[in-house]
């Protein structure tokens, strides 16, 4: 990312450099939502529908995702299922592990919210973006193949809205600072997701 | 020993453990058929020791019901000789939530009390490796009994 980084700013110094620009952030964007792979996160029923999607039926492949089972392989972690409070450093580590740029996906109203388990629940954490920053939401339960599909597709819409430059990386240290504070009850936002800094505002915002 | 003709699998097994082991007798029930032998806490390890010798060699599950001043410890025994699974119950004082462990007769027995450790804090004697199994190593609290309190808990609103 560095380089691309360095080379984006220096074209944008140039005199028509924006052009060049232009056209290498729509390539970017363009080829990078057309290879989405999947890192599958299926921690409960919804990892199912997660399955289903892939398989001949659905055809996930023809979006040009699929799962591999390898966090540095993969764009996109999609979180299908419930997150338990012991599961939850393993979500965050994985997540740790993939590399830049990358997406999360919650599907399904466990990782978005908690769910079924918000209420009466010792061992559940109440959503995913308690502990790491989701890009795009999927309720349901479970949400049905042809949702998750359509979460890819707003996924891709959302990284054609951002441009080279403001793509986010992230400096990150592998502590876990929202664990400790989601055990201890803490619904605070802000102690929750603690450094990992806020994707920067984009159009395709509203348009989820 | 053989089972009577008309004779029910459970029957069977009833006049077996009567004429082996006299004493357990009068603590042996058929409720919904099934059956249940009720003993008291000193006694359940021999009981189990006896049941093996007879026929039980499969251990099911053990599990614990909360009654508040005391927990029921709910033993499920299979047995192929017999063709027939049992119940075998014991109470245990809350006050001293104490075992002894079966895992010297069915090593299966071992994940099973772990679990029963882990949710309601019996603690089981003997046990080889006694410590958590579901939760996190750190967790404070046993969280099915009655009495357990967690902030992080939202009740469920009267709405719902
Ligand atoms: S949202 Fe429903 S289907 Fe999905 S993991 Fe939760 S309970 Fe299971």
């Amino acid at each position: 990312m560095a380089l691309v980084d360095s080379l984006t700013s220096a074209l944008e110094r140039i005199p028509g450099g924006g052009i060049i620009l232009t056209s290498m952030d729509a390539l970017a964007d363009w080829s990078r939502g057309q290879s989405l792979w999947a890192m599958p996160m299926g921690t409960a029923c919804c990892a199912m529908e997660l399955i289903a999607a892939s398989f001949s039926k659905f055809d996930f492949d023809r979006l040009g995702t699929f799962p591999r089972p390898d966090p540095r392989h993969t764009d996109v972690m999609i979180i299908a299922g419930t997150i338990t409070k012991k599961m939850q450093p393993a979500v965050r580590r994985l997540y740790d592990q993939m590399a830049e740029p990358k997406y999360v996906i919650a599907m399904g109203n466990c990782a978005v919210s908690g769910g079924i388990f918000y209420y009466d629940t010792y061992s559940v954490v109440r959503g995913a973006d308690a502990f790491m920053p989701v890009d795009v939401y999927i309720s349901g339960c479970p949400p049905r193949p042809e949702a998750l599909q359509d979460g890819v597709l707003q996924l891709r819409e959302l990284i054609r809205t951002r441009s080279l430059t403001d793509a986010p990386t992230y400096e990150r240290d592998l502590t876990q600072p929202g664990l400790d504070a989601a055990r201890a009850g803490s619904t605070d936002a802000e102690t929750l997701i603690g450094d990992v800094p806020e994707r920067p505002a984009s159009g395709a915002g509203e348009s989820l | 020993m053989t089972a009577r003709s008309g004779e029910s699998s459970l029957e069977y097994l009833q006049r077996k453990l009567c004429s082996v082991y006299p004493d357990l007798c009068p603590l042996f029930s058929i409720e919904f058929a099934d059956g249940v032998l009720m003993v008291p806490r000193s006694v359940l390890h021999k009981a189990a020791e006896d049941l093996k010798e007879i026929g039980f060699e499969r251990f099911g599950f053990v599990t614990a019901v909360d009654h508040g001043d005391d927990f029921e410890l709910v033993y499920r025994l299979q047995s192929g000789t017999f063709g027939v699974g049992l119940f075998l119950k014991t109470e245990v004082p809350r006050c001293e939530a104490v075992m002894e462990s079966l895992t010297d007769l069915w090593p299966a027995a071992g994940w099973q009390e772990r679990e029963v450790y882990d949710m309601f804090g019996i603690e089981f004697r003997d046990h080889p490796d006694l410590r958590r199994i579901l939760l996190p190593e750190d967790w404070v609290g046993y969280p099915l009994r009655k009495d357990y309190k967690d902030d992080s808990v939202i009740p469920r609103p009267d709405y719902i």
